[in-house]
């Protein structure tokens, strides 16, 4: 898309100009359309690709002929991956660990967060910077992996996979910048009124701040629903795995048969079952997403400018 | 130009101490002095007991583990003592630093991330300034939601498109055979690893990476596109005069985190697109690692490495943040 602009632009800049639009730059508009439209598209195709083969037929997809639509039209692999108890047993564990990661993620977060954007607060420099500096420089994984498996004795619990990444930096900082543009008057009539801190808190920050908390839970439960990497690492039973596990281990078998479990004789697990499984692995996040979008971008734009 | 200059920090303003202060300095309110951390307890406990759990959280998950690199230094044995048996000095690191593969994988992840960096970093500029131009508040709506959905999804998803996309009956094959060429199995040529790597990476993150330019761009003053204008500016002088000038802190800002992941290169993603037959351009330190320390049980040799790469990333975040601090006056603190 780049060189398709740049030589309109190149033409624009020894055109006369007024204000009016010249030709070169309706003709750069026209082509700038039509450049993100070819984003959309190519954004999109994958998705449509998958569409198209969770609901074909195993056969047409080996032969390289399903592209946009459907072909052999086959339901029946949502049957055969509905069927299985293991899905949906990892289905459910997901769900477990998004809720309970986030509401832990959350109640650690907020409160540090409204504290640390207390200016007055004596520590503050030396709390904020045993946070930040952990966004540069980390144990790293050897380290972290001994630290949970064999000190804390986390394998195979519910707690290595939402305890060890609770707070996100990030989300506290954005949290706290927000925390710190609340009116100070506010809170100091509140303490007259008698309050304490736990009332201020509990009772006039938190329910001022319902944008920012739901803002917060989405990113914590989005990217608690997306990670694979702890519990692939700590977890070694099946029926605790999350669905992302399930399907990583789907897609590795079928990419590599010699190394998902005994040789040639297990049967290629085909595109088709594939498709489904990541179709339906995608889903809640799809039909959230038009919905929860413009709480992100909001979230992001809250941390960032300042100013 | 200077006029934003220094005034839109993007990412979470660290701290609100003014950036033209030296660091570290308290501001100091007047006729206050020290209060004593025993006075400031006692007004303020109830504040202190929101900081109680999350400093355990920081000390117990991220300070340990530091500590825990020690095993760098320390013969480690499973089931002994988790900080070491016995001092070896720099054994681990001499290991890796005199073995050919360390120094493979290195080099591949300098590439990748160089790669990465030099693609994804400018592209959501780009396309900021594009949806920038649109008049169609609609149009750019549409297209903004659409960019921005790869990113929400999960890397495993990503890993399982992409392996499709490029299977040898996959869309991309298909392109292949249309224009007269044959069917070429990409995942099993380390010819195509990076080149499906960088590309995945851009799906993902370009759409979601304009946000902050886009909120940057918000932040321009109108009248000087206006002044541009009288002065017979055409539209790519006043981009290139005034637009990205007013968006450069944002640009530093965010190409000095860059560079901080750098060395980290999308470990996740790696380790789900890879496989044997690609290691030779598509293994990284991280991935190796990974290998080497979690799944052959060379911890101490592991973490050696790991320590190497955890100082070079923040040797490099803390020179970028540097030279953009004395070249442009942006800085992340």
């Amino acid at each position: 898309m780049v060189t398709d602009t740049t030589p309109d632009l190149a033409a624009v800049r020894s055109e006369p100009t007024t204000v009016k639009d010249t030709p070169a730059y309706r003709t750069f508009k026209v082509a700038n359309a039509v450049a993100l439209l070819i984003v959309c598209a190519v954004t999109l195709y994958p998705f449509v690709n998958l569409v198209a083969k969770a609901f074909s037929s195993e056969g047409y997809i080996a032969a390289g002929e399903v592209n946009l639509i459907p072909r052999g039209f086959n339901v029946q692999t949502f049957d055969v991956v509905m069927g299985d108890a293991m899905f949906w047993l990892n289905y459910k564990n997901t769900v477990v660990y998004t809720v309970v990661g986030t509401f832990i993620s959350m109640a650690l977060t907020t409160p540090y967060a409204y504290a640390l954007s207390r200016r007055h607060l004596k520590g503050r420099t030396f709390f904020i910077g045993i946070a930040v500096f952990t966004m540069f420089f980390s144990g790293g994984l050897i380290p972290n992996y001994i630290l949970v498996a064999d000190v804390l004795h986390m394998r195979n619990t519910l707690w290595a996979i939402v305890l060890p990444g609770a707070i996100s930096v990030f989300n506290l900082l954005v949290m706290k910048s927000f925390f710190e543009n609340f009116p100070n008057d506010l809170e100091e009539a509140a303490a007259i009124d008698g309050l304490t801190t736990y009332g201020i808190f509990f009772r006039i920050v938190l329910p001022l701040s319902k944008a920012v908390l739901a803002t917060m839970t989405l990113f914590y439960a989005v990217s608690m629903w997306n990670s694979w990497f702890s519990a692939f690492l700590y977890l070694d039973q099946k029926e605790l795995f999350p669905v992302t596990v399930y399907l990583r281990n789907l897609i590795a078998a079928a990419s590599n048969p010699a190394a998902g479990m005994g040789g040639q004789e297990v049967v290629q697990i085909g595109a088709n079952i594939q498709s489904v499984t990541m179709l339906l692995t995608v889903l809640p996040i799809v039909c959230f997403y038009p919905f929860i979008q413009r709480y992100f971008v909001s979230g992001v734009m809250l941390g960032s400018v300042k100013g | 130009m200077a006029q934003a200059a220094g005034m839109v920090t993007t990412v979470p303003p660290i701290d609100d101490a003014p950036s033209s202060s030296p660091p570290r300095e308290q501001p100091r309110r007047p006729g206050r002095g020290r209060t004593t951390w025993r006075r400031a307890l006692r007004k303020d406990w109830r504040l202190y007991s929101f900081v109680v759990l999350p400093v355990l959280f920081f000390l117990i998950f991220k300070y340990v583990p530091m500590i825990g690199n020690v095993i760098a230094f320390r013969r480690f044995r499973p089931g002994g003592n988790p900080l070491g048996d016995e001092w070896v000095g720099f054994y681990y690191f001499e290991m890796f630093i005199h073995n050919q593969q360390f120094w493979q994988v290195f080099w591949n992840t300098v590439i990748l991330g160089l790669l990465t960096l030099a693609i994804c970093f400018p592209l959501p500029i780009v396309l900021a300034l594009m949806l920038n131009e649109l008049r169609s508040r609609r149009f750019k709506k549409i297209v903004q939601t659409i960019s921005y959905l790869p990113h929400f999804m999960s890397i495993v998803i990503v890993a399982g498109l992409v392996l499709q996309l490029t299977a040898v009956s996959g869309t991309v094959n298909q392109v292949v055979e249309a224009f007269g060429g044959d069917a070429i199995a990409f995942m099993q040529q380390p010819d195509w690893f990076r080149t499906i790597y960088v590309s995945s990476e851009v799906w993902q993150t370009v759409g979601w990476g304009t946000i902050l330019y886009l909120a940057a761009l918000t932040t321009v003053d109108d009248q000087l596109y206006e002044a541009a204008r009288i002065d017979g500016a055409n539209r790519w002088q006043q981009t290139w005069h005034i637009t990205l000038p007013g968006i450069r802190p944002t640009m530093m800002v965010l190409l000095i985190l860059n560079i901080g992941s750098f060395m980290a290169v999308g470990f996740e993603k790696v380790l789900l697109l890879q496989n044997p037959l690609v290691y030779a351009t598509g293994d990284v330190i991280s991935t190796y690692l990974y290998r080497v320390g979690i799944q052959s049980a060379q911890f101490s040799y592991g973490t050696a490495i790991g320590l190497f790469e955890a100082l070079i990333g923040l040797a490099l975040v803390l020179s970028a943040n540097f030279a953009s601090r004395r070249l442009v006056g942006a800085s992340l603190w």
